[in-house]
C-alpha cells in the first residue's frame, strides 16, 4: 500500500501538506515537537502515493513518500 | 516520476553543516515558505540529471542568500542583485558547468534589474530562478518592485499606490520582448496543478542549459507567510486569488525547439602557450644595431620633438614613426598623444623624445624640434621652442612668418607637396623626410623600414616612401 | 626578443595574456579604453573570453564569478568606473578572490576630465569600499612596467588570494614606449583547490563573504589582517635614484616620478643634492625605507609631488613620523608638474 512517513521533528507545522492532500489523509498531531510546532501526522491509511504532500512541503527532510508498499 | 520512494534529494547535504545553529536538518526558512518548495524541486532535478558534480549555485542577498547551507554543489555567495553578472563571468570561463542563479524579487527586479536584463539580452546559457513573493523577506518586509497595488509593507504602510510607488514590475513580460531568451515561464507554488507545472518548468529550464540552448528564467510566485502576516494556507490562497491577477502564470517564451543544441554554449578552443607570441604579434627579431648619435650635430642630439596640427594631418602617426625609428636604433624613445575628444577632429599634438639616456619626463615642455602643421599650432607652440631649436612649419597652411629670431627655421609646403603626390595624407611623411635630411639623426634604411610597422595598409607604403624622398629632396635643395 | 613600440594600455593586455589571464570583463572609459580594445582583439585569438559588460559594476562582478571558478581574470577602468567597482572589490576581498584591476586615473571629482590625475590614490590604496580590507597596489610609470607589473599582479593576486590593482595615470596608459615582452611561464599557473571549479573534487568549495556570527567575522577579519601584514613584510617595492648622498628626497609615482627623475638631474646640475624614492607598491608602502631616510642626518627634507590635492603625502607623513619637513607640490585637473617646477622646489627647500 502507498504510504507516507512524516518526520515529526523536521516538520514546522505549516499545514500545506494537510491542505493539499486530495484524500485528507494528513492531520495536525496533538503533541508539540522540539521545534515548537504541532507537526503534521499521517492518519495511517488512505494514501494514494500522489506525492503532492512531498512537493508542497518546504522542508527537505520532513516527508518521505512510498508510492508502492 | 517513476521513483518508488520520494525522499530528500541527494543534491541536498545530508547534514546542513554550514548552518550555524544546532539544527542541521531543517532549513532556516519560516513555516510554509516557498523557498523550501523550490529548493526541493531544483535538488530533485539536479539528482535526476546527474549534474551535482558540475553544478554551481549562485546565491545573492535575500532570504535565499544561504542556499549554500543546503545544496551539495559548488556555491558562490554574491552581492545584492549581481548574480547575473557573476553567473556570466563564471559561465563564460566554465561553459561546461551548470550555473543556477537563484534570486529574489528585490534582488533581481530592483537592485539587479539591469544585470538580469543584460544577461537575458546576451542569451547567457544559464538557468535563473526568480522567486517573486512581492516583498523583501530577509530585511523585514519592505516593499518590492513586485509588491501589489494596495499591498501594505513596512515601507508602503498605507498600501502601494501607483501614483506614489509605481506599478508592480512584470519581469517576464519585459524579458519576453527580447530576442535572445530561450525559455521564460511564470509558475505558482499553490495547488496540485500549479505545483506540477512548477516542477516541470524547473526541470525544463535546467535541461535547456544542459543542452546549450541558452537563457531560461522561471518566475516563481511564492508564499512569504511571515512577510505577509498570514497563515501558510492563507498565503497560498492569496497567491491564487491576488498575485496571479497581476502576474498571470504561463509560458511567456519557449523557443527551445528552434534552438540548435550547444549553439549558446560558447565553448572556446584554448590555444597553446607556444602560440602566444604569434597571436600577440611578438615575432620580430631582436635588434642588433648599436647606433650612436656621435655624428649628429649637438643641437639635434637626443631630440625633444613636439608635433602639432589638425586632426587628420597624420600628426600622431608622424610622432609614432619617429619614436619607432628611435627604438630601432636601440635608443630610448617615448610618444605621448593629446588624447580623448581632442583626437577626434580639432587639433592634435604629440610629444616625442628620443634619447641615448634614460627618458625621465616624457613630456616635451620645451621642444628642441617643433613641427607646426597649421597656424594655431605655430601660434601656440612657437614660444616654447628652445633657443637654437629647429622649427619646421607647413607653409601651405601657415601664411605668416615665425616671429622668433633665435631659432633655426625651415619652411616647407608639406601639404602642397603631398597634394602633388595626390594624397594630402602623406604631408606628415614629407615632413619626416625633411627632419631626416636636416638632422641626419637616423639610418635611412632603418627609418624607411619603420613604415612597415606604422602604416596599416601595406599598399600605401610606396606612396609614403615617395613622400619621405620628396621631403628630403626639398631640404637638400633648400636655400640653394 | 624584439622590442615593440606600444601604448602602456596595450602592453597591459599582452602582459596579461602572457601571465595566463583567462578572461577579460570590462566597460569602456577614456583613458583606459585601449585596454578593452586590445583585450577584445587578443583574448578571442587565444581562445579566451572577452566580454563588454553592461557596467563597471557588472564587470567586476563577472570577475568575481570567473575568479571564484579558479580562473585568472582582469578588468580595467578609470576613476568614475573604479567608484562603481568598489562594491565588487569589497566583496572580492571578503571572499578572498584574486582579481587584477587596472585603474588608469583621470581628472575628477565627478565627470572631471580625461586628463591625467592621481586622485584615485585614496579610494584605491585606502579602500573606497566597505570593510577592513586592503588591496595590493602596483604603480607603473612606463609602458614596460605596464606589462611587467600586470604580470606581477596576477602572480601576487594568486599568491595572496586577493585583488591587486595596477594604478597609474592617463599618461602612462596613453604613452608609447619600447617594450620587451617576456616568454610565458606556464609553470606559474596552477589550479586553485579552494575554487568552485564545477568538478567532483571541488564540489564542496564555497566562495563566500558572509559570516553572521560576530566572532566568526572577527576571526575572518583577523585572518585578512595577517595576510595584509604578510604583504607588508614581503612585497614592498620601490626604486631609488641618486639617493645615496641626497639631502632632499623627492617622492612620487607614475608619470610624476618621470618628471621628478629629470628634475633631480636638473637640480644636481645646480649643485643641489637631490634624490628620488619612487614607490612601486603603494600598498604596501615603503615605510621602512622612508623612516630610514628620515633618520639620516644628511636628509633635510622630503618633496612629495602628486597630481592630486595631496593623498600619498599623508602616507609619507605617517611613515616618517614627521621627523623631517615634508613639502608638497600638487597639481590637479589634469595639469602635469613640470621639470622646472620640481627643480625649483628642490632649490627652494635647500635654501630654507
Amino acid at each position: 500500500m502507498p504510504h507516507i512517513e512524516i518526520s515529526t521533528e523536521n516538520c514546522k507545522g505549516c499545514g500545506l501538506c494537510i491542505h493539499i492532500c486530495p484524500v485528507s489523509a494528513i492531520e495536525f498531531a496533538k503533541e508539540i515537537n522540539k521545534l515548537g510546532y504541532h507537526p503534521a501526522r499521517y492518519k495511517g491509511d488512505g494514501c494514494t502515493g500522489c506525492t503532492l504532500c512531498f512537493y508542497t512541503c518546504p522542508e527537505p527532510s520532513a516527508i518521505t513518500v512510498y508510492r508502492k508498499s | 516520476m517513476a521513483k518508488d520512494i520520494l525522499t530528500k534529494p541527494k543534491a541536498f547535504y545530508d547534514n546542513f553543516h554550514r548552518k550555524p545553529d544546532q539544527n542541521k536538518q531543517d532549513t532556516h526558512y519560516c513555516p510554509g515558505c516557498g523557498h523550501g518548495i523550490l529548493h526541493k524541486m531544483i535538488a530533485e532535478a539536479i539528482d535526476d540529471f546527474e549534474i551535482a558534480d558540475r553544478t554551481i549555485m549562485i546565491s545573492p542577498v535575500g532570504c535565499s542568500v544561504f542556499v549554500y547551507y543546503y545544496f551539495d554543489t559548488g556555491n558562490l555567495q554574491v552581492a545584492h542583485g549581481r548574480a547575473p553578472a557573476v553567473a556570466t563571468g563564471y559561465k563564460r570561463t566554465h561553459p561546461e558547468a551548470i550555473v543556477i542563479s537563484y534570486q529574489g524579487d528585490g534582488d533581481l527586479a530592483a537592485i539587479g534589474g539591469n544585470n538580469i536584463l543584460q544577461a537575458a539580452n546576451r542569451g547567457e546559457n544559464i538557468t535563473f530562478f526568480f522567486v517573486n513573493n512581492a516583498i523583501y523577506g530577509m530585511t523585514g518586509g519592505q516593499m518590492a518592485p513586485t509588491t501589489l497595488l494596495g499591498q501594505k509593507t513596512m515601507t508602503s504602510p498605507y498600501g502601494r499606490k501607483a501614483e506614489r510607488e509605481g506599478y508592480p514590475m512584470r519581469v517576464l513580460e519585459l524579458l519576453s520582448s527580447l530576442e535572445a531568451p530561450t525559455y521564460l515561464e511564470r509558475v505558482a507554488l499553490t495547488d496540485a496543478k500549479h505545483l506540477m507545472k512548477a516542477r516541470a518548468a524547473v526541470r525544463k529550464a535546467i535541461k535547456t542549459q544542459i543542452d546549450g540552448k541558452g537563457f531560461s528564467l522561471i518566475e516563481v510566485l511564492s508564499a512569504c507567510p511571515s512577510g505577509w502576516r498570514m497563515t501558510p494556507t492563507d498565503a497560498v490562497a492569496w497567491i491564487s486569488e491576488k498575485m496571479e491577477k497581476t502576474f498571470p502564470v504561463g509560458v511567456y517564451k519557449d523557443v527551445i525547439k528552434d534552438r540548435k543544441p550547444n549553439t549558446w554554449t560558447r565553448m572556446l578552443e584554448k590555444v597553446p602557450f607556444e602560440k602566444y607570441h604569434e597571436i600577440l604579434e611578438l615575432t620580430g627579431e631582436p635588434m642588433e644595431i648599436e647606433a650612436d648619435m656621435s655624428s649628429v650635430l649637438d643641437i639635434y642630439k637626443n631630440p625633444e620633438i613636439l608635433i602639432a596640427g589638425f586632426g587628420g594631418q597624420g600628426v600622431l602617426l608622424l610622432g609614432q614613426f619617429l619614436a619607432e625609428a628611435g627604438m630601432r636604433h636601440c635608443w630610448n624613445s617615448s610618444w605621448i598623444p593629446s588624447y580623448g575628444p581632442e583626437m577626434r577632429g580639432g587639433t592634435a599634438n604629440c610629444h616625442v623624445k628620443i634619447s641615448e639616456k634614460r627618458i625621465g619626463s616624457p613630456i616635451v615642455a620645451k621642444p628642441s624640434i617643433l613641427i607646426a602643421m597649421n597656424l594655431p599650432s605655430l601660434d601656440k607652440f612657437e614660444p616654447l621652442l628652445k633657443p637654437g631649436g629647429l622649427l619646421i612649419y607647413n607653409t601651405t597652411m601657415i601664411s605668416r612668418a615665425p616671429s622668433r629670431n633665435d631659432i633655426e627655421i625651415l619652411p616647407i609646403p608639406a601639404t602642397k607637396m603631398a597634394d602633388q603626390l595626390e594624397s594630402l595624407r602623406v604631408a606628415n611623411m614629407v615632413v619626416a623626410g625633411a627632419i631626416q635630411e636636416k638632422t641626419k639623426l637616423f639610418d635611412e634604411i632603418i627609418l624607411k623600414d619603420c613604415l612597415n610597422t606604422v602604416v596599416k595598409h601595406k599598399n600605401f607604403i610606396p606612396l609614403n616612401l615617395q613622400a619621405i624622398d620628396k621631403g628630403k629632396e626639398y631640404v637638400e635643395n633648400f636655400g640653394k | 626578443m624584439a622590442k615593440e613600440l606600444i601604448k602602456g594600455n596595450e602592453a597591459v593586455i599582452k602582459g596579461a595574456l602572457l601571465a595566463g589571464c583567462d578572461a577579460f570583463y570590462g566597460y569602456p572609459i577614456t583613458p583606459a579604453s585601449e585596454i578593452a580594445h586590445a583585450a577584445a582583439k587578443y583574448f578571442p585569438l587565444a581562445g579566451k573570453p572577452f566580454l563588454q559588460a553592461e557596467s563597471e559594476i557588472a564587470a567586476i562582478q563577472m570577475c568575481y564569478g570567473a575568479s571564484g571558478g579558479g580562473s585568472r581574470v582582469m578588468t580595467a577602468s578609470s576613476g568614475p568606473g573604479l567608484s562603481l567597482k568598489m562594491e565588487g572589490i569589497s566583496y572580492s576581498c571578503g571572499s578572498e578572490l584574486p582579481i587584477v584591476i587596472v585603474d588608469i586615473m583621470r581628472g575628477g571629482p565627478g565627470l572631471g576630465n580625461i586628463a591625467p590625475e592621481q586622485s584615485d590614490y585614496n579610494q584605491i590604496v585606502k579602500g573606497g569600499g566597505h570593510g577592513n580590507y586592503k588591496v595590493l597596489v602596483l604603480a607603473p610609470n612606463s609602458a614596460q612596467e605596464m606589462c611587467d607589473l600586470t604580470m606581477l599582479a596576477f602572480h601576487l593576486a594568486d599568491k595572496y588570494r586577493n585583488p591587486v590593482v595596477v594604478l597609474t595615470d592617463g599618461f602612462t596608459g596613453q604613452m608609447m614606449e619600447p617594450v620587451e615582452f617576456p616568454y610565458p611561464n606556464p609553470g606559474d599557473f596552477k589550479k586553485h583547490h579552494w575554487a568552485a571549479m564545477a568538478t567532483p573534487e571541488t564540489r564542496d568549495s564555497i566562495i563566500n563573504s558572509i559570516y553572521l556570527d560576530p566572532y566568526e567575522l572577527q576571526e575572518h577579519n583577523e585572518k585578512l589582517q595577517k595576510k595584509y601584514a604578510e604583504m607588508e613584510k614581503n612585497e614592498v617595492r620601490f626604486e631609488e635614484y641618486m639617493i645615496a648622498d641626497a639631502e632632499v628626497v623627492g617622492i612620487s609615482y607614475g608619470t610624476v616620478s618621470r618628471v621628478m627623475f629629470t628634475a633631480v638631474d636638473v637640480a644636481r646640475n645646480k649643485g643641489i643634492k637631490a634624490g628620488m624614492l619612487r614607490p612601486i607598491t603603494l600598498f604596501p608602502f615603503p615605510k621602512d625605507k622612508l623612516i630610514e631616510l628620515a633618520n639620516f642626518d644628511r636628509v633635510k627634507a622630503f618633496l612629495v609631488s602628486e597630481m592630486s590635492n595631496g593623498q600619498m603625502v599623508d602616507d609619507v607623513r605617517l611613515a616618517t613620523h614627521f621627523k623631517k619637513p615634508i613639502y608638497f607640490f600638487g597639481t590637479m585637473g589634469g595639469v602635469v608638474p613640470q621639470v622646472e617646477q620640481l627643480a625649483q622646489e628642490f632649490e627652494k627647500i635647500i635654501k630654507t
